[in-house]
């Protein structure tokens, strides 16, 4: 695998040692890491799924809007953060892979490395009540 | 390739009774090349030493600044060739979102810190960002990539005559490891030096020392040792010594390390003046067996 740039790394290792559910995808989208805050609202340990193409997550967790349309994989925070570049914020529904449903916030960044090296983007889920 | 240490010390230069053997200046390392091409890797204190080597000589000499601590670049200053008309020199560094290099390395070249301005120098001097795919000077291949210290830093891969060199000499790969799993690909710096006959490596701390300067960007020895071994390089260097570590203290440490496990590679403590005529790879070893001091 291709060596991870060092912002990536950092911006791994600040996630695992934070108790926000974090997921780190690069600029193509696909999943590189998320935290064990995280995994609990996945339902599944990073360990046992490891990095992930964007198909396959932007699809797998069933991502909904509030009145249970499906939302499509390109109007997801991550991929509009990645696509326009700007931060993007939406609630969701999810099925995680533990098959329980939950509903999220989710606030999504771009990552921009020095040189102006476009990284990938990390996102940040926030538990809602039911 | 034949590289020289002028500095290997870390932090801030510590000359005195107690580090002769392993030196007090601050980083600096000079590669030649078979052809006589010259690199200097950073700009500690060493650098004064390497300039006065340099004198006359009229080559070209390429820079390269990991990055932009005081420890890494007070040696501009100092350097001869700067002063001399004719010289043409490159100064590399690591590329910033907000200001040129030029402006940050006038910060120190300027008054009230230093009295001469980098405009007022002689040579002809051009500065560059470290580009990240990759680059050629000379005879030498380099990639360059930022890796784990605070403020951008950036590593070196070096290849030339058939021998390759990496150069971390300000790195925390240990940084928070403890939480991640250690995948090659996820630990800073690996892919500098992924098999590279010379590591040039921090070995700042002892294990001890670094459980209260976690974060600082440095690493202790054992560590060093680990990412040495993770990235298979066939010599390692240790550098960058903590100025509170006298001749005594890096011996024992040094000692300790060796006596603890088997390592597969050659360990070299950076010591100031050491020169190493690498040759080709396949001659490494009984090269580094003859390698001296320099003076």
């Amino acid at each position: 695998m291709a060596q991870k740039a060092v912002e990536l790394i950092l911006m791994r290792q600040l996630a695992s040692y934070l108790a926000v559910p974090i997921f780190l995808v690069d600029p193509d989208g696909n999943l590189l890491y998320y935290n064990e805050p995280a995994e609990r609202l996945l339902g599944r340990r990073y360990d046992e799924t490891g990095e992930m193409p964007v198909a396959e997550w932007s699809t797998v967790f069933t991502p909904t809007a509030e009145d249970g349309t499906p939302v499509p994989p390109e109007e997801l925070p991550l991929s509009i953060a990645l696509r326009k570049w700007h931060p993007a914020h939406r609630p969701l529904a999810i099925r995680g892979l533990d098959g329980v449903d939950r509903r999220i916030a989710v606030t999504a960044f771009p990552l921009e490395g020095q040189g102006r090296r476009r990284l990938g983007a990390v996102a940040i889920f926030w538990e809602r009540p039911s | 390739m034949k590289l020289t240490l002028w500095g290997t010390r870390g932090s801030l230069a510590s000359a005195g009774p107690e580090t002769v053997r392993y030196g007090g200046n601050t980083s600096c390392v000079e590669v030649r090349a078979a052809d006589g091409s010259v690199l200097v890797l950073d700009a500690g204190t060493g650098m004064r030493r390497l300039g006065a080597a340099l004198r006359g000589e009229g080559r070209r000499v390429d820079i390269l600044l990991t990055h932009l601590h005081m420890d890494h670049i007070q040696g501009l200053g100092f350097f001869a060739p700067f002063f001399e008309p004719d010289r043409e020199i490159h100064v590399w560094g690591p590329p910033s979102t907000t200001q040129a290099l030029r402006e940050r390395l006038t910060r120190y070249l300027s008054p009230p810190l230093f009295p001469v301005r980098i405009r007022e120098l002689p040579c002809r001097l051009s500065l560059h960002d470290v580009p990240f795919e990759g680059f050629e000077i000379g005879p030498f291949r380099l990639n360059g990539a930022l890796v784990c210290h605070p403020g951008p830093t950036v590593g070196y891969r070096v290849t030339a005559d058939g021998v390759t060199l990496a150069y971390l000499c300000d790195h925390e790969p240990a940084l928070g490891l403890g939480r991640v799993p250690v995948a090659p690909d996820w630990v800073s710096g690996f892919a500098l030096a992924a098999g590279a006959d010379v590591l040039i490596h921090d070995a700042q701390y002892s294990a001890a020392e670094y459980v209260d300067h976690v974060g600082w960007g440095h690493s202790a020895l054992t560590h060093t040792l680990a990412f040495a071994t993770l990235a298979g390089v066939r010599c390692l260097v240790t550098f960058h010594h903590d100025p509170g570590h006298d001749d005594e203290t890096l011996t024992r440490l040094l000692d300790e390390a060796r006596a603890g496990a088997a390592f597969p590679f050659e360990i070299v403590p950076g010591t100031e003046g050491l020169s190493m005529e690498l040759g080709d790879s396949a001659t490494l070893g009984a090269r580094l067996a003859d390698s001296r001091p320099a003076y």
